[in-house]
């Protein structure tokens, strides 16, 4: 078991891009892989279990041991502030955390609200624009909420901005870029070291090449 | 605010049953025999603090501290570690003239947490304080005593990773300079963050050579091999010091014969202001935190007497965790009795304690379950009706 790595892997879009980077660091794994509905997914060869988790809590499982290593946003990790290693920038699914709203809108001056995913995210960072507002949270379809008057702003994920074009709404402020990251259990990171620091090495080969 | 159910129990609060409470005994017991084989004095110290003196001492996060007020508006804290309240005694009680000191203890320690389930807000820790002593043959000791107890106690796989808290400052310092910019890199360390790091090294108008050395801190983890690709980054002065400290130690812990245990890791940054020089964590691999961890703190001069201390503490919870899942043999036997033979049945009691077995004396009346009471013990002894 010790030369097993468990690796959590974000389900959806974040999941195709993180399989195609492992398989051109060398890992092979099997192409029923994409389009498996399985939660569990194990490849003997590589001697790697990979557990498919909601994005968001990709950061939970390797927290807590269960998952050695884990794939997940910037977004998730300054939301949840996990004790965890954030060993490398995987420069995959690049995308950036935003504020966004009607145009031409002010926000409200007596109880200015905000709707969004990442209450801890905004949370600091209208805390640190001097900026007392109300955070609402939502799980899903963020932009509905300043067009039917639930808040004034939304703090959301943005990667091409059509959701918000198609839905009337603008970018006010950008708050911080988001790619992907490779992380890693801090107790993980010390037992297992010689097949994580493999994995780095491999990765950051290619996240490299990719970015030259 | 929702009515509670009867059977409830604060957030993060844990109850011991019986056949827990039997594994704690024996793991606690076990190191306790180390510990004290070690010559170290075991003492206890109040639940209760001043958040004043302890609490804002404790090396535990301010949001993490149970308050309470006392009648006269003294805000108190439940005990979050033991190395503060032990800091407190030793300064004001314990430490004459300037001779070093064995402390240890076993008790339980309070972190408040409000996030989720899989942290206890309570639970038992086993450490040693040894104080007024600066070499680092103390620092060894502690070391070994950890390794030692862990393994007394049944743990077989677990690796202590130790660091200095003097190299990563000393060597932001020669090439930083400011107190500003070390503290940023230092802050990405204690998060963990490496991305953070390397691309706030990278912003900084430094030679390529500094930003490399820089770099390569997070490189320097494993064998004694570490210390010699440590000594090319850094120059003279404390970071070097620190080094030799290390070098010390990994020969303190070969004599002991302990090294296969211990590895170095300079990335080790468990806190931004708490330790002072060597520092160490330990794990094991089937746990996803740290079971352990201690070592050399200034604290005690927060309570009026400059000492120097080193320590370690180990989560009895983690440990148990650690070890999996162990048989604890029942062996408890029953004499179920009526009136009759009473008196006959206790004689057999007192012989079987005498011989040092566990008795439990049942009057036959009281059970209603015969079978189902039966199953609960290793044996059964029947002395009822007329002999």
């Amino acid at each position: 078991m010790n030369g097993n790595l468990t690796i959590a892997m974000p389900k959806g879009r974040i999941f195709e891009e993180a399989l195609e980077l492992l398989r051109k660091a060398g890992y092979s794994l099997p192409p029923e892989f994409d389009d498996s509905r399985k939660l569990i997914l194990d490849v003997e060869a590589e001697n790697m279990r990979f557990i498919l988790a909601k994005p968001m809590d990709v950061a939970t499982y390797v927290e807590h041991g269960v998952a050695d290593v884990g794939i997940a946003g910037k977004d998730v990790l300054l939301e949840e502030e996990r004790d965890v290693y954030e060993l490398l920038d995987l420069q995959i699914s690049a995308c950036y955390l935003a504020v966004a709203g009607l145009p031409g809108t002010e926000m409200n001056d007596v109880a200015p609200k905000v709707a969004t995913k990442y209450p801890n995210v905004a949370a600091a960072y209208f805390r640190e624009q001097g900026e007392q507002v109300e955070i609402i949270k939502l799980n899903g379809s963020i932009e509905l909420a300043p067009l039917i008057g639930l808040a004034d702003r939304i703090v959301d994920i943005v990667s091409t901005g059509r959701t918000l074009v198609e839905n009337g709404l603008v970018e006010f402020e950008r708050i911080k870029d988001v790619t992907s990251r490779l992380i890693v259990n801090p107790v993980s990171y010390r037992i297992k070291d010689e097949v994580i620091n493999e994995l780095v090495t491999r990765l950051s080969g290619v996240v490299s090449l990719e970015v030259k | 605010m929702s009515r509670l159910f009867m059977f409830e129990k604060p957030l993060g609060m844990r109850d011991t049953l019986p056949e827990l409470y039997e594994k704690k005994h024996r793991v606690r017991s076990l190191m306790d025999e180390t510990i004290k084989q070690w010559g170290y004095q075991f003492i206890d110290t109040p639940t209760l603090e001043y958040y004043e003196t302890v609490g804002t001492a404790s090396a535990i996060l301010d949001a993490e501290l149970f308050k309470l007020l006392d009648k006269d508006g003294h805000t108190l804290v439940l005990r979050p570690d033991m190395t503060a309240p032990i800091a407190r005694v030793a300064a004001a009680r314990l430490l004459e003239n300037d001779l070093p000191l064995r402390l240890a203890y076993a008790g339980n320690v309070y972190r408040a947490q409000q996030r989720e389930g899989g942290r206890p807000a309570e639970f038992e820790q086993i450490g040693v304080e040894f104080i007024n002593d600066d070499t680092v043959s103390s620092d060894g000791e502690v070391i070994a005593l950890l390794v030692s107890s862990l393994k007394k106690a049944g743990l077989n796989q677990f690796q202590v990773s130790v660091g200095h808290i003097g190299f990563a400052q000393e060597l932001f310092k020669q090439i930083l300079g400011t107190n500003g910019r070390a503290n940023a890199l230092r802050r990405f360390l204690y998060e963990k963050n490496f991305v953070g790091y390397r691309e706030q090294v990278n912003s900084y108008s430094l030679s390529s050579i500094d930003k490399q050395r820089l770099l390569q801190l997070l490189e320097l983890r494993g064998g004694e091999e570490v210390i010699g690709k440590a000594l090319d980054i850094v120059e003279d002065g404390y970071g070097k010091e620190s080094l030799i400290q290390l070098k010390e130690l990994w020969e303190v812990v070969t004599d002991y014969g302990l090294k296969d245990f211990v590895k170095f890791d300079f990335t080790i940054v468990s806190h931004m202001s708490y330790y002072s020089g060597i520092l160490f964590e330990a794990y094991a691999g089937n746990v996803g935190f740290p079971i352990g961890n201690g070592g050399r703190y200034g604290l005690i001069e927060k309570f009026g007497k400059k000492a120097s201390a080193t320590g370690f503490a180990v989560r009895l919870d983690k440990l148990l965790e650690a070890m999996g899942h162990q048989e604890v043999s029942n062996t408890v036997e029953c004499i179920f009795f009526s009136q009759e033979r009473r008196k006959e049945a206790f004689q057999l009691a007192e012989t079987m304690k005498a011989e040092g077995k566990k008795a439990v004396l049942q009057d036959i009346n009281g059970v209603k379950n015969l079978d189902a009471f039966t199953k609960k013990f290793a044996n059964t002894t029947f002395l009822i009706g007329g002999a």
